[in-house]
């Protein structure tokens, strides 16, 4: 049977990629927010633990990480869909690294900036949300803007946890017609209009969080 | 029962000490292949960014365009595309060299940008004195301009090492026998998972901190000035 007639079925894995993809980017920017911040103000207890999650998901291969939890989660009670525990594992995988993102915007938050806060009485909380997160955040976007399409081609391991992704159906379409050249070449070009879309959408947001500083520009030394 | 090894899988310890070797000799291949994925990213990243700085506008566009596709298409599919698509081409290598090859391929994609960016941050004056000495384009790459790149790129090389180290099980959906893909064939047949797997974990983590601190020292170590090629 001629490939052409599965092509329904690569479009359908292409969205659910996309699904696991935006998923995973919006719950690992929770994540890295929440750990970047307990990480550069949390105490030396919350930061440790901090720490401990960002190497240990940084440190283990995300390979490792899939199929830990598909076989762990269970174990414990918890049967999650592999969908689900796909997209927790490639959120919290991004989260590790996008919290060291945000904790590296964070600490290069020129002194004087939290000095000048102090002296005009700011809280705690009142310095970072309004004097560092605003001026930090402009520093992550090209880090994040990276770790999105990052995280894009690592959803491709989805696969692997029998989640009928655009890899899986590549896989599932191969092993019918056993047309690897095709399928393949068009699969790979699916993955790179994903990521020029994906980026598209980065410049888009980069823009706007420039553009809504809290801060004129000429205030920014 | 794995490379003569017997598993005992009474208690948890047991399992992991029992295990130890056959991880181990899957360590070796996981070790081997980012040594050979990262010795074809080095010589085909250089390549790369040199002929992206070519002079003839349709080899610096083309290797661009190449370069970007390498690097925002996944791993997984490159990999798979070079197993089942270049036998069709009469090229049949052995899963171990065609998953090198996938890795380099990836990586040379990250690695061009490093070159790249080093090359360019060599002072323009340096390209003049060597224009000045009469050197040709050739020699003032090879005399020049690498050899005091290297002591900027070493950090960030260091650390697509270690990137390639942690992607490495990936070579085992294409039956290379490497930690991970033992992990799971130990986990298949005594439907126990959870220990090796997390062995493995360990292991990578244990990999990842010794290179990050084996790095640093390195790139103390480093002469700032440059490090002469012959």
């Amino acid at each position: 049977m001629n490939w052409t007639a599965y092509l329904p079925m690569l479009w359908h894995g292409a969205m659910v990629t996309m699904t696991i993809t935006l998923a995973a980017i919006v719950i690992g920017a929770a994540l890295a927010f929440f750990f970047g911040i307990l990480r550069v103000e949390g105490g030396p207890i919350l930061s440790r633990i901090a720490l401990c999650y960002t190497e240990v998901f940084r440190g283990t291969s995300l390979f490792v990480q899939l199929f830990w939890f598909y076989y762990a989660l269970p174990l414990v009670g918890l049967s999650l869909s592999p969908t689900t525990t796909g997209i927790l594992v490639l959120a919290a995988h991004a989260g590790g690294y996008g919290a060291e993102i945000v904790r590296g915007a964070l600490s290069s938050v020129s002194t004087q900036q939290l000095e000048a806060a102090r002296a005009l009485n700011f809280s705690r909380i009142q310095t970072l949300f309004r004097i560092s997160l605003p001026q930090a955040v402009v520093e992550m976007m090209p880090a994040f803007g990276n770790l999105a399409i990052e995280t894009l081609k690592l959803s491709s391991l989805v696969s692997l946890i029998s989640i009928a992704d655009l890899t899986f159906a590549a896989q599932s379409i191969r092993n019918i017609t056993l047309n690897s050249a095709s399928i393949y070449s068009i699969t790979l070009v699916c993955y790179f209009a994903m990521s020029l879309v994906l980026m598209a959408v980065i410049r888009v947001i980069e823009t706007f969080v420039r553009r809504g500083n809290v801060f004129p520009r000429g205030a920014q030394f | 029962m794995m490379y003569g090894y017997e598993w005992d899988t009474t208690t948890w310890l047991t399992y992991t000490t029992s295990i130890l070797p056959i991880i181990l000799i899957g360590l070796t291949v996981t070790l081997k292949a980012a040594a050979a994925g990262f010795a074809i990213a080095l010589v085909l990243g250089l390549v790369f960014a040199l002929l992206r700085r070519s002079r003839v506008t349709v080899i610096s566009w083309a290797t661009a365009l190449v370069v970007e596709f390498l690097r925002d298409t996944p791993l997984l599919v490159q990999l798979f595309f070079l197993y089942y698509v270049l036998p069709d081409f009469g090229i049949v290598l052995p899963a171990f060299l065609t998953g090198a090859l996938a890795l380099g391929l990836q990586y040379a994609a990250y690695t061009s940008e490093v070159y790249r960016g080093g090359i360019e941050a060599v002072p323009y004056g340096q390209w003049e004195a060597a224009t000045a000495l009469n050197l040709t384009r050739m020699q003032t790459y090879r005399d020049v301009i690498i050899p005091q790149t290297i002591p900027r790129i070493v950090p960030t090389m260091g650390n697509y090492l270690v990137a390639m180290i942690k992607e490495t099980p990936v070579l085992s959906v294409v039956t290379v026998l490497e930690m991970m893909g033992l992990a799971n064939m130990i986990g298949e047949r005594t439907f126990e998972y959870l220990v090796p797997l997390t062995l493995v974990g360990l292991i990578f983590l244990l990999l990842t901190l010794v290179c990050s601190a084996g790095l640093h020292r390195l790139q103390k170590a480093l002469p700032k000035a440059g490090i002469p090629l012959r």
